[in-house]
């Protein structure tokens, strides 16, 4: 595990942000600017995309070219979130849970069915948020702008025969990853609603969002 | 795992794609796809998109957590991302397909093998995998928003106890098939430009041979469907949307 504490105090940050649990955040971070996601009461699931300000149709948050490139498939400290076109969008510089997902993807009405249950459609999920979000804002983008995302504080290990398997979280409360931008990005988040998960003890909880110049 | 040898009279399309090359086609229910990898260095890239609402595509995450798998292999299922089942891998000589190792593109492409244009070498100038479904996806309307991890067929990607990414090479071999069959109609983009995590120095993607044929009608206990629960509900889901035909 690469855990790594960051310098930055809230104090003197641009901005602070409570996303209560179920609800989606949708915002701006220009080049250089840093980002921190809290996990305020531990175990909760950051379902998170990002853009290309000047070109969210075109350039989006790419998991493979990011696992790829980097030759690991879990994201921490170091870690290079890199664009649909091989760009570095961020850069993770801090991290204190140690492992994030990126294959995992979001939850979605029509996912939760397969998962766990026919019946359990009409339930919240990221998906409806990416999607609300997406078609309540004015950046042009809908659901196919919508890929694979990172789930931070999530940990979902891959084995060497090729499983892939849903673990007990690393995270706890007040544990946070950073990350600063290395191009305007939109920054779209999912504060998890799923019920059906033990990841996050059926409990979905709030996150912050810090934000410094 | 063996794939059955398939009687001429229920083939109905054949067609040979070169390395590097594209090929697209929509497989409808009721029929089946083999993939044979041609020379044994072939690496099949495909997307899946519902030709009659493009909006609906295969979705690496939910078939992957579906089926807690990182390999795709017989008895698996393809999703897409409205919760139904696009293809089943009904049958399957290898036992790993990679998906999720995306695919190269130009910068790639040129870092590894060196620059050939069409100036020097013709139709041998090296192609990416990133151009090559831009190309044919552009046929069907279909651009970089909907460029999606896709399957890489014959290519092996294997992760250590610390996540670390390895390409195994001579994975595969001549000869070499896979068999998927469309639960609903399904618009297949394939490509067959190297792998990304292929070692150079030689730019030599292998060929791939595409059989369409009649597949059998889906039994109650069929292999997909009965190795895991999830992929019953997402065939149920199919089911579902076919209901009314």
């Amino acid at each position: 595990m690469n855990l790594v504490e960051s310098p930055l105090d809230p104090c003197d940050a641009l901005s602070r942000v409570t996303v209560p649990a179920g609800e989606p955040w949708l915002g701006e971070l220009r080049r250089g600017q840093t980002l921190r996601i809290v996990d305020l009461e531990g175990n909760q699931a950051a379902d998170t995309l990002f853009y290309n300000l000047d070109n969210p149709r075109g350039e989006r948050y790419s998991a493979v070219d990011t696992v790829r490139e980097q030759g690991n498939a879990y994201l921490s400290t170091g870690s290079c979130l890199r664009s649909t076109a091989g760009r570095p969008m961020l850069t993770i510089t801090a991290d204190t849970c140690g492992r994030h997902d990126t294959l995992g993807g979001a939850c979605a009405a029509e996912s939760n069915q397969v998962r766990y249950a026919l019946d359990k459609k009409p339930m919240h999920n990221c998906r409806d948020n990416f999607l609300i979000a997406l078609a309540e804002s004015d950046y042009g983008l809908g659901k196919r702008d919508i890929g694979p995302n990172i789930n931070f504080f999530m940990n979902v290990p891959l084995t060497p025969e090729g499983g892939l398997s849903f673990q007990d979280g690393l995270s706890g409360p007040g544990k946070y990853v950073e990350m600063r931008a290395e191009m305007d990005v939109l920054v779209l988040l999912s504060n998890c609603p799923q019920l059906n998960n033990p990841c996050s003890d059926y409990n979905p909880t709030p996150l912050e969002m810090i934000v410094w110049k | 795992m063996s794939t059955p040898s398939l009687p001429p009279e229920r083939i109905v399309y054949q067609e040979h794609v070169p390395g590097a090359r594209y090929a697209s086609l929509i497989l409808r229910r009721g029929f089946a796809l083999r993939l044979t990898d041609a020379d044994g260095t072939a690496n099949a890239a495909v997307l899946l998109y519902n030709p009659h609402n493009l909006l609906e595509r295969y979705n690496a995450p939910d078939t992957l957590k579906g089926q807690h798998t990182a390999r795709l292999t017989a008895g698996h299922m393809l999703y897409s991302d409205m919760g139904r089942v696009m293809l089943s891998i009904t049958a399957d000589s290898l036992d790993w397909h990679d998906p999720i190792g995306g695919i190269s593109d130009a910068d790639a492409v040129r870092g590894t093998y060196g620059q050939a244009r069409y100036q020097e070498r013709l139709n041998d100038f090296h192609r990416s995998g990133r151009e090559l479904f831009l190309i044919e996806l552009a046929k069907w309307g279909l651009g970089r928003a909907d460029l999606l991890p896709n399957v890489n067929f014959f290519s092996k990607v294997q992760a250590d106890e610390a996540g670390n990414l390895r390409y195994r090479p001579e994975h595969s071999h001549a000869g070499a098939r896979v068999d998927l069959r469309a639960e609903m109609d399904t618009l297949i983009i394939l490509q067959t430009a190297p792998h990304p995590m292929a070692p150079g120095p030689e730019y030599a993607p292998g060929a791939v041979d595409l059989t369409v044929y009649r597949a059998e009608p889906v039994a109650a206990e069929d292999p997909c469907l009965v190795s895991h629960p999830e992929n019953a509900r997402a065939y149920a889901n199919t089911a579902a949307y076919h209901s009314q035909e």
